[in-house]
């Protein structure tokens, strides 16, 4: 394998490069950020992050500019098909479903966990009167300075 | 050259990511996170997957932002960092 057809092994994969690199970008939300929405936003952004490398998995593309697969519906019978007729066989590629149930199912998943963490993050600025996680450390230890 | 069009939403994506998370104005951050989402429901439409991308607009860009404008409503609007 010469370097050349390394490099574009590389580049085609590009949907995986940008994937990891809304995941840096979510990682770094939510160990790097003092607010504790900024913390929920980094995690947003991380979970899409997976979907989309999944989503990428289940996609099937044979030529630069994503054609290929078609979305995982049944179009023989539809006018519009793009379907080419083998003999007598109907032959189509689509992506892969199986993928995309899954991180439908991830992404309802995603909702309710951040309603949970607003609901907390809520109650802690009921408790501490601040949503920066520096204040409330110091808070914390004045508190426990008191008792 | 020809430069694809979930490459092109891909940095976009990127883009606004960064964004959402350095301005300082909470509202903005999750209007952001928001634009985030349905730029993100189109490049899985892209990607044949179109019922992801029709539970990602609804669910992550609609419900969750209400969610968390609504918490918002309850908190402090500007953010130190």
């Amino acid at each position: 394998m010469g370097i050349e057809s390394l490099v574009s092994h590389v580049i085609e994969k590009y949907n995986y490069w940008m994937a990891v690199i809304l995941m840096l970008i979510g990682l770094y939300g939510t160990i790097g950020k003092d607010n504790l929405i900024k913390k929920l936003i980094g995690l947003n952004i991380f979970q899409t992050a997976i979907i989309l490398f999944f989503i990428s998995l289940g996609d099937v593309r044979t030529g630069p500019l994503g054609e290929g697969g078609i979305a995982p519906i049944l179009t023989e019978h539809l006018p519009w098909s793009a379907v080419e007729h083998a003999g007598n066989e109907a032959t189509f590629i689509y992506a892969s479903p199986l993928p995309h149930v899954l991180m439908l199912t991830a992404i309802v998943v995603s909702a309710a966990t951040a309603a949970v963490a607003l609901a907390l993050i809520v109650r802690i600025y009921e408790e501490y009167g601040t949503i920066q996680e520096e204040e409330i450390l110091t808070k914390e230890i004045e508190r426990e300075r008191a008792e | 050259m020809i430069i694809p069009l979930d490459l092109a939403l891909l940095f976009f994506l990127v883009v606004i990511g960064i964004a959402a998370l350095t301005v300082k104005d909470l509202l903005a951050a999750i209007v952001l996170l928001g634009a985030y989402s349905f730029v993100m429901a189109t490049v899985w439409v892209q990607m044949h997957s179109p019922d992801v991308g029709f539970t990602e607009a609804a669910v992550g860009a609609g419900a969750s932002t209400a969610l968390m404008i609504a918490a918002l409503s309850r908190l402090e609007r500007w953010s130190s960092d």
